[in-house]
């Protein structure tokens, strides 16, 4: 509450537009790297898809918006209509994706999820509605009240998407269902044997991480006004929301956190000064080092250093 | 492949039956299929309870495990990288059981006190005796009223099989249980069963009290090889 209060205050107070674009890629992070985790971390199935579900979520809301213009008559409505809506398609193809691979483990689940990408990239690419390879224009309501700049009311909301996002990862992550994913991922077939419902919950974790990943999609199109698919269902976004989550750590909700907004930083302050291509550099870099000196990520090198000291 | 062929064994509340047999003969088998992981190709398995009799086939592991039968799976198959508190917690995993925790808890913690001073130690980083009294443990937590438990002295020596026994007839008096184990530690199941099954080649041989278990040729000639 306090952050968001917070975040408010500063969009009343300070005008620089710049920090707002690159404080909407670390937040859209924060939310695909809390996905990802659901997944990823938790459950331990390994998705390399994450531009897919971005993707879908995306052009979900890009046709909403190209389609029913509701912008100009309730912008504030708007938002929530397209969040919904892109978590929605996005928990479709999750729900397609966990019945298809439900008996897939391991790498062979990862490679599925790659395929995934390709074939979301192909079938947007040959269907002229969608913009085909010419891409979407996406015009940003020019006004909304109570602030100076669109931009400041996307980086608000997505404030409170982000903030939404850990507290999402972390509730599951204390229930009985993050127990039960924690059970899958170490053995599923003695998981199965003690009576946990496996099935369910890898379905679950399958569709709660497509959501959020479709959320943080539907935001997109508004902060790029153009849409195309090879660059939205990017092979950049599943690299990225694997790589921050690893990094951070997986086993909480606090080492995707830590993982994003520090490599968002990191990444938005190499792309001014070096080059986008270089920006992914770093991430490759951080990620093969920490796979090697820290795989339980920066959570657990924090956890280390705590039990260390108290000794 | 077909490994069961002619299976027929039944057992009452409250009693401890023993299924023997060497590898490969279709206990574990047994086991896996009363439990909905295995399905049959044919037969039935009966639960009565409270008057009722259901259907086992066809039913999902968690809907067996729902009503009350738990297993012990052979080589404990534990979570290794969870902690012993995370491993009992997952046992107590079904609705009624997440009731009875604290319950269910502190008694794992009196019949094992091993496991109560490693609670937060890994379950993969522990002994054999330990894993295998985390196991029993586990299957515990979840309040069951039959217990299957699938070779519980595989890997472990002499002196920890027949305290694991002690314990496993201790935790079946205090808590009313329904007891069915395979064993081929023969001389150690028997003492504390009731009735027992030999089991050769996917089909039961022979039945008989715990007495005549002893004195039988069968066992002397599959089973010790003599």
């Amino acid at each position: 509450m306090l952050l968001f209060l917070g975040a408010f205050l500063i969009t009343q107070n300070f005008h620089n537009q710049y920090y707002y674009l690159a404080a909407f890629t670390v937040l859209q992070y924060i939310i695909l790297s809390q996905g990802w985790n659901i997944l990823g971390g938790y459950t331990g199935y390994v998705n390399f898809g994450t531009g897919a579900f971005f993707g879908v979520g995306a052009y979900t809301s890009a046709m909403i918006v190209k389609t029913f213009k509701i912008g100009k008559s309730a912008p504030f409505l708007e938002l929530p209509i397209l969040f919904i809506a892109g978590g929605l398609v996005a928990a479709l193809l999750g729900l397609g994706l966990g019945y298809l691979t439900m008996r897939i483990k391991g790498i062979y689940f990862s490679i599925s999820t790659l395929a995934l990408a390709f074939v979301t990239v192909t079938i947007i690419l040959n269907i002229d509605a969608l913009g085909g390879a010419t891409g979407l224009y996406i015009i940003r309501p020019r006004k909304i009240p109570f602030f100076t700049n669109y931009m400041e009311f996307l980086f608000l909301v997505m404030v409170a998407l982000s903030i939404f996002a850990v507290a999402f990862a972390r509730y599951i992550e204390n229930s009985w269902i993050g127990r039960g994913l924690s059970a899958v991922r170490d053995d599923e077939d003695a998981a199965e044997c003690t009576g946990v419902p496996v099935l369910k919950l890898k379905v679950f974790a399958t569709m709660a991480s497509s959501t959020l990943m479709g959320v943080a999609g539907a935001a997109y199109p508004y902060f790029v006004t153009f849409l195309e698919p090879i660059s939205t269902v990017s092979l950049d976004v599943g690299v990225n929301s694997l790589a921050m989550p690893l990094i951070g750590g997986t086993s909480t909700w606090a080492g995707p956190l830590v993982g994003a907004v520090l490599l968002g930083i990191i990444q938005q302050i190499a792309l001014v000064t070096l080059s986008p291509e270089y920006s992914l550099l770093v991430i490759g870099i951080l990620l093969v080092s920490f796979v090697i000196l820290a795989p339980e990520g920066i959570v657990g090198l924090f956890r280390k250093f705590r039990a260390s000291l108290k000794k | 492949m077909k490994v069961l062929h002619d299976v027929s064994i039944e057992m009452t509340e409250g009693e401890t039956v023993i299924l023997l047999g060497t590898n490969g003969n279709g206990k574990s088998t047994l086991i896996k299929t009363i439990m909905g992981i295995v399905p049959p190709n044919q037969g039935e398995i009966i639960f009565e309870s409270e008057g009722v009799q259901i259907n086992l086939v066809g039913k999902k592991p968690q809907e067996i495990v729902n009503m009350g039968i738990t297993m012990v799976p052979e080589g404990r198959r534990l979570f290794p990288q969870l902690t012993v508190e995370e491993n009992l917690y997952l046992g107590a995993f079904r609705r009624e059981a997440r009731q009875n925790l604290e319950r269910n808890l502190s008694y794992c913690f009196e019949v094992f006190p091993r496991l109560g001073e490693r609670r937060t130690q890994l379950a993969g980083s522990m002994s054999g005796g330990e894993q295998q009294m985390l196991a029993l443990a586990r299957a515990i937590m979840s309040s069951p009223k039959i217990l299957l438990i699938d070779e519980p002295s595989v890997g472990l020596a002499p002196i920890l099989v027949s305290q694991l026994m002690t314990s496993i007839k201790e935790m079946k008096e205090n808590l009313n249980l329904t007891v069915l184990m395979t064993e081929q530690n023969f001389s150690q199941a028997t003492k504390i069963a009731d009735r027992g099954y030999i089991i050769v080649h996917g089909k039961i041989e022979f039945r008989g009290s715990n007495v005549e278990l002893s004195g039988n040729e069968l066992v002397k000639q599959y089973y010790l090889g003599t």
